[in-house]
């Protein structure tokens, strides 16, 4: 996979131009509006705008909404865009991170075992924490923990092969851990049959709508992931050379690289951990936008995460209302739009050699 | 032979197996065996009384032990755990083990369930397989204890246990029903907010109680298990909550009220939150007695 290194990288590759910064947030906004004024309960525009115009305690304006139309707006709705927004933002950047870090056009968050782990942390609450402690609270905790456990087993791997430790010894550690985790959660999962159908939903990735509690439960790492990754973001356009060439520009690889990989996974697994799985937003986000504008690293990476946190509130909006009143799993919904896409980007891609 | 001892015992119970119908297959005078009856799995023919039956149907278990088969039991599946007596091993419905069932040398094997081929491989051995699938309705439910009573040699017990479930059933429904009259309900499977419609078999529970299930708008896909919306159920403001979530994923009165706008939600405010276990909540046995029975003093509550 990692023979792609050998391309040749733009070292010069555009910077954060002002039309495609305007463009992202401008998307951003588009894409917020959107999300709370469109859900499965119909509450009105002017009626929304009215209400949080009294929320902002504007002089002179009353909510029309009833009680329980506010509880739908301010208790259920914005929070999960909010949710949304933060988790959409965070493994579009996590994504486009370890792509940078790995030079792997195929990198995505969940590349060195964090999903793997996560799911064995669920599946081992829901089948064996005590009646008192299982529910929606240690879910949340158990998934962290496992995504972690199995990051730092998959940087324990890679250290312990003999060969020098690049990238592609990482990945393939990643690979390794991931197939293992996996087993032992189909394994856990079989045992229990009675789990299936709690773990199945977890697995498919769904913004659950749980307040601002989650929002408060994550916001803190995807902070930190964030400040971490953009402080570093001219740091990747470097990386991306190859070890050596960054190592010769007076880069310590392998300490940035850890950096870089530890707040991209923390911010994942964080995210991972209240949502479940959702595929491809780390992949087709960074590639749509590399695509359409031809940036480097140093623009990509604030670019994926402005544009990513909108892609999953629009991505989240359809998985709300498009069968509504019921749901659809937002895993399904991103990975619906997201294959199509991604199979358009190997294509212009193949050829090129270069086109990363 | 078989076909005239059919006719002239078919005078008589024509009464009491009225509701026999469609699938049902054919009817016996109890206790005699050959019996043939027609399953999900098609025909088969118990050539005479079962000692040895191995259940891998919680439902079924329940339903074996309702009408005093108990004693031909000698094993069932690990999510067998009612009754208490009932001698549970690890065999898997879910996951069977051909080999591991095949152990206990049975002769009659109860399934609910058949992945990849379980009925062949048991026939190919010689033990007979009766499959009965999830009821979807409380008519399916009683030809299956039927079915149970014939193919075990108890009948009569299986009449008698009908009987005795539709007498209280009907006089739950007497009572409930004026005061349900109108009343919603949201009936819930999972923490994520996955429902029943009046389709299933606990949906059927509700019609029969005359409610409305708010559940039924939700099931574009018609698979009669939609995931709902949190804003549409706290906007549906149902009456009545339904957990069938207690023992699997801990919910209570208490963690559904702290969810963010439930607190709105007519059946918090009024506590008309009914915990029914999950178990009772997902079988078709005689248990469905308990079901109308915690509903009802529910609504008994709601009407006070």
């Amino acid at each position: 996979m990692v023979a792609a290194a050998e391309h040749t990288s733009d070292v010069r590759a555009r910077g954060l131009t002002p039309l495609w910064a305007c463009a992202a947030v401008a998307f951003l906004l588009f894409a917020l509006v959107v999300g709370v004024l469109v859900g499965p309960i119909e509450l009105g525009i002017g009626r929304v705008l009215e209400s949080t115009a009294a929320r902002l305690h504007l002089p002179g304006v009353s909510s029309p909404l009833s009680p329980t139309e506010e509880a739908i707006l301010w208790e259920i709705r914005v929070p999960r865009v909010v949710l949304a927004a933060l988790v959409g933002g965070m493994l579009a950047l996590a994504g486009a991170t370890y792509q940078g870090v790995f030079r792997n056009p195929l990198a995505d968050p969940y590349l060195l075992g964090v999903a793997a782990g996560a799911g064995l942390g669920a599946t081992i609450s829901i089948a064996y924490l005590p009646e008192g402690l299982r529910g929606q609270r240690a879910l949340p905790v158990a998934a962290f923990v496992g995504g972690a456990v199995a990051v730092v087993l998959t940087y324990a791997v890679g250290r312990s092969a003999r060969r020098e430790r690049d990238a592609a010894t990482l990945v393939l550690a990643g690979v390794t851990v991931a197939a293992f985790f996996t087993a032992w959660q189909t394994f856990l999962q079989q045992q229990n049959a009675e789990t299936l159908q709690q773990v199945y939903t977890w697995i498919l990735g769904n913004i659950p709508s749980t307040g601002w509690s989650d929002v408060v439960l994550i916001l803190p790492y995807v902070a930190v992931a964030a400040v971490v990754i953009l402080a570093l973001r001219r740091v990747v356009d470097v990386l991306n050379l190859g070890d050596d060439e960054a190592a010769s520009l007076g880069v310590n690889v392998r300490r940035v690289r850890l950096a870089l990989v530890v707040a991209a996974t923390l911010g994942t697994a964080a995210a991972v951990a209240v949502t479940g799985l959702i595929g491809f937003v780390g992949i087709i986000v960074p590639h749509a936008i590399r695509l359409l504008s031809g940036v480097g690293y140093r623009a990509l990476l604030p670019l994926s995460v402005i544009v990513g946190a909108g892609f999953l509130v629009l991505a989240d909006v359809i998985a709300r209302t498009a069968l509504s009143p019921a749901e659809i799993p937002l895993g399904v919904v991103t990975a619906f739009f997201g294959a199509p896409f991604f199979a358009l980007v190997l294509r212009t891609t193949r050829g090129g050699g270069g086109g990363m | 032979m078989l076909r005239s001892s059919f006719f002239a015992a078919g005078a008589a119970v024509a009464a009491l197996v009225a509701f026999v119908s469609g699938a049902a297959g054919g009817s016996q005078a109890p206790a005699s065996f050959p019996v043939t009856i027609v399953t999900a799995g098609g025909k088969v023919t118990i050539a005479e009384k079962p000692r040895r039956i191995v259940s891998l149907s919680p439902t079924a278990t329940e339903s074996l032990f309702a009408i005093d088969a108990g004693s031909q039991v000698i094993a069932v599946d690990d999510q067998s755990d009612y009754p208490k007596s009932a001698p549970k091993t690890s065999l898997s419905g879910f996951t069977p083990n051909v080999e591991a069932i095949a152990a206990y040398r049975p002769d009659l094997v109860i399934i609910a369930y058949d992945p990849k081929g379980l009925s062949t491989a048991l026939k190919r051995l010689g033990i007979t397989v009766i499959h009965q699938d999830g009821a979807t309705t409380f008519k399916g439910a009683y030809q299956q204890i039927r079915q149970l009573g014939l193919v075990s040699g108890h009948e009569a017990d299986a009449m008698r246990l009908i009987g005795r479930m539709k007498t209280k059933i009907d006089r739950i429904v007497r009572t409930s029903r004026s005061g349900a009259g109108d009343l919603s309900v949201y009936h819930e499977l999972t923490p994520d907010l996955y429902s029943a419609t009046s389709k299933t078999f606990v949906g059927k529970v509700y019609a029969a109680l005359g409610m409305r299930n708010i559940a039924d708008a939700a099931d574009a896909a018609g698979t009669g298990y939609p995931q709902l919306s949190a804003e549409y159920i706290v906007s549906a403001s149902p009456d009545v909550i339904v957990l069938a979530d207690t023992v699997c994923c801990g919910q209570k009165p208490s963690t559904v009220a702290a969810r963010p706008g439930w607190d709105r939600i007519s059946a918090v405010r009024t506590g008309s939150i009914v915990r029914i276990n999950d178990s009772i909540a997902s079988r078709w046995g005689p248990r469905l007695v308990n079901f109308f029975r915690a509903m009802a003093s529910a609504l008994a509550r709601l009407r006070q």
